[in-house]
């Protein structure tokens, strides 16, 4: 049985019923086990609960988290159905914890959206999208939730897909947004169909997730990307051999035996002479595989250094343009300087310029702010220490994003997504 | 792999190549990475990923087992045999000596299990070897507080986790970067599920010890769980010894582990029966677990794997 992977975060307010829509998911596509469900029904009861079930439980696990009844951080499900393996990235919705969203979206493949029918398309909703837009997600699903409490009204549905839309333009790197009304709570149109909205007749929400592509489904649509991780060199290996294997994974596209590639930054050329697995050589590999590569040539890389086909070339420099999503208290403030990680390469930058501010709820740039705070996200000039080989993110999610650390303190302080050179 | 049509990758393959990719990063950004290996199912398929991600050279880290002193002796007879072919290094580090030197206070009566005290010994086999990043085979889906896990995980000078602290981690890049005494936990099975380490298994052909499997054992019965019985188990009134047919679906210490009836004797029984399981893994077995609703959060803050 050939199973697919789909990773796919959900966000939504914290009384949007996201919880509960996993909660929903897993129960009703019978993911959840006995024992988790006997600890839940416990939980729910000494919490004073009714008689149901509250199945937003299933995903809260922090003690703090269950005490204050909210979700604090993301908590990563795993379900498989006949047609598709999931991760489920479950993103805190409070504005407080934004970077925990960013971080669960950064591998997503698909964002579900949670809105809530009677109170509509609330300010968290839109920050929500945004990230998930400026994060690269390209399938969005607007699940508009709690249908129940709004008499299943396809007017309200349409009402609320009109207001989404409005808003929608404004996403950019988002390829598809589906809406589907749903109620999680009593299971209509999560795994079920609802009987309650006839006229409805899109696909439900688990139908739709088992048939959206996966990206890495398509590999040769990207060029080929191969950042050098790692250099395999046992030293005196049984009968003499000089054994040099430039281990990796491949970020995007497609690489085969007697290619002629480029090593950037420096821009050597030579061929692969073989793609090693521990389980034999490859003809031909491709992303998202992880192997070795031996090379013609007897060139000197190291870790850091990136292989390509010399005609797809990616950027190189060390002046870039980047949105940049602040994670940390203390703020980032020109001239700042910081650690950089992007792919397998690390560098010291100094930010140059804060160029832009973005407003979560218009989406509009305002203009040169003096700094970035804990949250914020906006558009900055930086200043590499070596330079780096890239693309920019919205062609590839991999090539394009960097981390920032404090050296200080060692913690990650914002999350980079590279516009363009500068 | 086939060559000529585009191979799709399956998810186990996607699961195991970003394994790799883990296992490398921290094998090129820390200094002194240690593989804890316990002879259980995880990490068993700990080691082959390494061979996958390290041969034709050697590991890049040695190999640590914390000794309760009770496991089951397949499991230790597993674990010498596994590492004698590997021809990797393995360094014990026994919950025994701690005790012998008051570091760690075994506990008494029936219910007594060293589990706890495993603690002291790894933090204390961690400081003693310089260890920076610990690898082990843990999984997001076995537990409720592990769903929260990163995959690079750190611990402070006094081996804690805070959960409020955790870095965030963003696409597949992994900030290593720690300070003197720090060390991270490494989980590259963080987004497998049981179901898949026994499928990988199956798939790699990976020896696992015999007690995963069917086989006839004295147990008793205690807690709703099947207890192992040896020379020695203090039981409780009202308990009797019998044999029945358990296999293990997981492999902790003796004192906390519990069988469970079954007949399945064959890797593909096995993966059969979890397949159609609905007890997880760690409620169904694992007696360290049951005694508070938040044990292994508790437990982590205290700084265990």
């Amino acid at each position: 049985m050939t199973l697919d992977l789909l990773r796919f975060t959900t966000a939504g307010s914290v009384d949007d019923g996201k919880s509960t829509l996993i909660g929903r998911l897993l129960y009703d596509s019978k993911q959840v086990f006995e024992d988790q469900l006997e600890h839940v029904a416990q939980a729910s009861e000494r919490r004073g609960g009714e008689g149901a079930l509250d199945l937003a439980l299933l995903t809260d696990g922090l003690r703090a988290e269950r005490e204050q009844g909210i979700t604090i951080d993301v908590a990563y499900r795993y379900f498989a159905t006949a047609r598709r393996r999931f991760i489920i990235a479950d993103c805190p919705g409070h504005r407080q914890y934004t970077r925990n969203m960013v971080t669960g979206a950064s591998t997503a493949d698909v964002s579900v959206v949670l809105i809530d029918a009677r109170r509509g398309v609330l300010e968290q909703s839109r920050r929500h999208a945004f990230i998930s837009a400026l994060l690269g997600i390209p399938e969005m699903v607007v699940a508009i939730n709690k249908m129940d409490l709004v008499d299943y009204s396809q007017e309200r549905f349409e009402e609320l897909v009109e207001e989404f839309e409005g808003f929608a333009h404004r996403l950019n790197g988002v390829k598809q947004i589906s809406y589907i009304p749903m109620s999680a709570l009593d299971g209509d149109n999560v795994v079920e169909r609802s009987q309650r909205m006839p006229w409805y007749d899109g696909l439900v929400l688990l139908e739709h997730l088992e048939q959206v592509e996966v990206a890495y489904d398509h590999p040769n649509e990207k060029p080929a990307r191969f950042p050098v991780q790692w250099v395999i060199r046992p030293s005196g290996a049984a009968g003499g051999e000089d054994y040099r294997g430039y281990a990796g994974q491949l970020a995007s596209g497609g690489l085969r035996r007697g290619d002629e590639v480029a090593v950037l930054p420096g821009g050597a050329r030579t061929r692969i002479a073989a793609i090693d697995t521990y389980d034999g050589e490859l003809e031909e590999a491709m992303a998202p595989m992880s192997f070795a590569l031996r090379l013609e040539d007897e060139l000197d890389i190291s870790r850091g250094e990136l292989i390509c086909h010399p005609d797809e070339a990616p950027s190189v420099g060390r002046a870039l343009e980047a949105d940049v999503c602040w994670m940390t208290d203390e703020p980032l403030r020109t001239g700042s300087r910081y650690l950089l990680k992007q792919t397998s390469r690390n560098a010291t930058t100094v930010i140059d310029a804060i160029e832009d501010l973005v407003d979560v709820h218009t989406l509009e740039r305002a203009p040169a702010p003096q700094e970035l705070a804990l949250n914020d996200i906006g558009r900055v000039h930086l200043r590499t220490s070596v330079p780096l080989v890239f693309d920019p993110y919205a062609s590839n999610r991999r090539t394009g994003s960097f981390i920032l650390i404090d050296e200080a303190s060692n913690r990650t302080v914002g999350a980079g997504m590279i516009a363009a050179a500068a | 792999m086939s060559v000529a049509a585009r191979p799709q990758l399956s998810h186990l393959r996607a699961l195991e190549s970003e394994a790799i990719h883990v296992m490398r990063e921290v094998a090129a950004e820390f200094e002194r990475p240690v593989l804890l290996f316990s002879g259980g199912k995880d990490s068993i398929v700990l080691l082959r990923l390494a061979e996958k991600a390290f041969r034709p050279a050697p590991f890049p880290f040695p190999l640590m087992h914390v000794d309760t002193g009770h496991n089951f002796p397949e499991v230790i007879e597993y674990r010498d045999r596994r590492v004698a072919e590997l021809g990797e290094r393995l360094i014990v580090a026994n919950v025994q000596d701690s005790i012998d030197s008051g570091r760690a206070v075994e506990e008494t009566g029936p219910r007594a299990s060293r589990n706890r005290l495993q603690t002291v010994t790894l933090l204390d086999a961690i400081a003693e070897h310089g260890f920076d990043a610990a690898f082990g085979g843990a999984r997001r889906d076995e537990e409720r507080a592990r769903a929260k896990e990163r995959i690079m995980s750190f611990r402070d000078d006094f081996g804690q986790w805070d959960p409020k602290n955790q870095r965030p981690e963003l696409w597949n890049l992994y900030n290593g970067r720690i300070h003197k005494g720090e060390h991270a936990r490494v989980f590259p099975l963080s987004n497998w599920t049981e179901l898949d380490v026994w499928e990988y298994i199956d798939q790699e052909c990976l020896e696992v010890p015999h007690i995963y499997f069917a086989h006839e054992r004295k147990v008793f019965e205690r807690d709703g769980m099947l207890y192992a019985w040896r020379e020695g188990t203090e039981l409780i009134e009202g308990e009797e010894i019998f044999e029945e047919t358990v296999r293990y679906r997981t492999v902790g210490d003796m004192s906390c582990t519990g069988g469970v009836r079954s007949h399945a004797a064959t890797l593909e029984e096995v993966v059969l029966e979890i397949a159609a399981t609905r007890i997880t893994e760690r409620g169904e077995t694992r007696a360290d677990d049951r005694v508070s609703e938040a044990a292994m959060e508790d437990r982590k803050k205290a700084g265990y794997f």
